[in-house]
């Protein structure tokens, strides 16, 4: 956990790690900040924000809370974003390192596939498969993991070539250990940390992706997002903006938080760079 | 390259549990089975899977994308008459962005870790970090709602009667709320990119020596230090093309702009996978061309690009 103290040394680290903790709580504690299903209607529709106490943000059309709805909405988001990144580094790990061990003929297949998946727009790609399974959470998982798994994969393979010609993995080869342990005990820990400083980025694209997806129908239907809040007030945005431009803003917090974060990391990992 | 993203599409799209002739009979209220099979029959779609990836490639081959089945239209026609559309959006909003973010860029790394740069920092970082559809909906509360200045939607007044300059000038007024959105948003990538660059331009020999030549600041930041940096900008340029014309889906249904990307979306609600396999299959060929573009800009810009080459 050092480099963690070390990405709060940094100032933007330290933002970015107090508002990612903020909503962290936020996500774990929604059902009891706000108890109760926040799609059920709870009061008067339509009340404007900052007028009614038990409703600080006010109510939608059909009368549900807007603050409950952002509450758990977090959890959508941030539940999405990092389990959408984690599916997506490791499928890109685990391609990448294929490739660059490989080499010859299964690099240059796994290589073209990457090619592939790179000059599809993700997004018209996650649009695509979320409208042919269906959507629920775990499908726009897959859909937005399926879209950011090719620059993983190369920046892995990228490392993999550089490592595996140095001279600590040449001395493994010697003393005779199993290809896979140097694959996983000496090549994988070192082709680490530049991956890591992508994904960072990666989970604020797929929190920005799924809101989108969300936004244009085609999100779970059952839970709470905050896309799905922007597009349900944009129905009616002549009369009362504050709808969509409440979780609109949590939706901004939450992605400087994760960037402010990732620069705090990349200042670490850079820093480390520098010192070897 | 784009085989295997012609035949992943394909695979993609046929596991759909539902095809497009049960759609198009819900739509018309129902139908009995013989109806069904005779309309499987007319599109093709009682063949196996092989067989008709083959005759996808035959036809493609003959720049045939098939037949739309919601619109009842080739495919290849509607995807002609919407691309131009997102071509003026993306094309003016790219050049504003570019232009404007590679000034501001300058601007903020003429003179790294300055309150200057420090201001336009976090300024890109906002930005970098707000939603697209969002942004288009504010910025239409508050110009086109609020103020009444600019028109909310479409593409031009439907039926104005207007021609030549006065159609053109009814065209532009529609686009600068999504064209503005879409120009923010990547200004704030290539603002941060061009600063990037020029923050380590900075630390190169050749300043240095421009430096200690005694050149005047101005001449080093512009001729020496922004020249190099905008060479990733241009290779962004062209990684990014491809989420360009993603976002153009998400901004083309607020604005409610007949383009290329609200007709992924009408193809995706429509459950038309002919459509929606020509508009990936042409968006792949299209992100090849800006590349191609790119890289011949590259050789243009930087003559070691072509030089290495030619000795290899």
């Amino acid at each position: 956990m050092r480099w963690l103290r070390n990405v709060a040394g940094t100032p933007e680290g330290a933002i970015g790690l107090g508002i990612l903790l903020l909503l962290g709580l936020i996500a774990l504690f929604a059902p009891i900040l706000s108890p109760g299903d926040p799609l059920r209607i709870a009061g008067q529709p339509l009340l404007a924000p900052f007028t009614d106490p038990s409703f600080p943000l006010g109510t939608d059309r059909l009368g549900r809370d807007v603050l409950a709805g952002i509450l758990h909405g977090t959890r959508t988001s941030l539940a999405v974003g990092i389990a959408a990144a984690l599916a997506a580094i490791a499928i890109g790990l685990c391609i990448g390192l294929t490739a660059g061990l490989a080499g010859g003929l299964v690099d240059e297949a796994l290589m073209r596939v990457v090619d592939a998946f790179q000059i599809v727009p993700s997004f018209l790609l996650a649009l695509a498969f979320v409208s042919v399974i269906g959507a629920s959470v775990p499908v726009v998982v897959v859909a937005i993991a399926l879209g950011a798994w090719a620059d993983p994969a190369r920046l892995t393979r990228a490392q993999v070539l550089s490592i595996r010609e140095r001279d600590y993995v040449a001395s493994a080869r010697v003393i005779g250990m199993h290809p896979a342990e140097i694959a996983f005990r000496q090549i994988l820990p070192n082709a680490l940390p530049p991956v890591l400083a992508l994904s960072a980025i990666i989970v604020a694209a797929a929190i920005l992706t799924e809101a989108a997806l969300s936004f244009l129908g085609l999100g779970d239907p059952n839970v709470v997002t905050w896309g799905s809040m922007i597009a349900e007030g944009r129905n009616i945005l002549r009369s009362s903006p504050s709808l969509s431009i409440f979780p609109g803003i949590a939706l901004v917090i939450t992605v400087i938080g994760v960037y402010l974060f990732s620069e705090g990391l990349n200042k670490v990992l850079a820093g480390r760079r520098g010192r070897v | 390259m784009l085989l295997i993203v012609i035949i992943l599409t394909f695979l993609l799209l046929e596991s759909a549990s539902g095809d497009a002739v049960d759609a198009y009979l819900l739509s018309i209220g129902g139908g009995d089975a013989i109806v069904a099979k005779s309309l499987r029959q007319s599109y093709g779609l009682d063949q196996s899977m092989l067989a008709r990836l083959w005759l996808y490639f035959t036809s493609l081959a003959k720049l045939d994308l098939g037949w739309s089945v919601a619109f009842g239209r080739p495919v290849l026609d509607l995807i002609l008459e919407r691309l131009p559309n997102t071509l003026l959006l993306m094309g003016s909003a790219t050049a504003l962005s570019f232009g404007l973010g590679s000034a501001l860029g300058i601007v903020a790394g003429a003179k790294p870790e300055s309150i200057r740069d420090r201001t336009l920092s976090a300024v890109s970082l906002i930005l970098y970090a707000i939603p697209s559809f969002w942004l288009g909906l504010v910025l239409s509360i508050v110009f086109a709602v609020q103020l009444r200045w600019l028109p909310t939607s479409g593409i031009e007044t439907i039926a104005s009667g207007k021609v030549g300059l006065a159609r053109a000038a009814d065209i532009a007024r529609h686009l600068v709320l999504p064209v503005g959105t879409l120009a923010l948003i990547y200004m704030a990538l290539f603002i941060r990119v061009m600063r990037a660059g020029m923050a380590e331009a900075w630390q190169l020999d050749f300043v240095l020596f421009a430096r200690s030549k005694g050149l005047s600041r101005t001449r080093i930041v512009l001729r020496h230090v922004a020249r190099n940096a905008l060479l990733p900008l241009v290779t962004m340029l062209g990684l990014q093309s491809a989420a360009m014309i993603g976002g153009s889906v998400v901004i083309e249904s607020i604005f409610a702009i007949p383009g290329f990307g609200r007709l992924a979306q009408e193809a995706v609600s429509g459950r038309d996978a002919p459509l929606l396999m020509g508009i990936i299959v042409v968006s792949a060929v299209l992100v090849i061309c800006v590349n191609l573009v790119v890289d011949l800009v590259y050789t243009a810009l930087d003559p070691r690009v072509g030089a290495s080459e030619n000795r290899a």
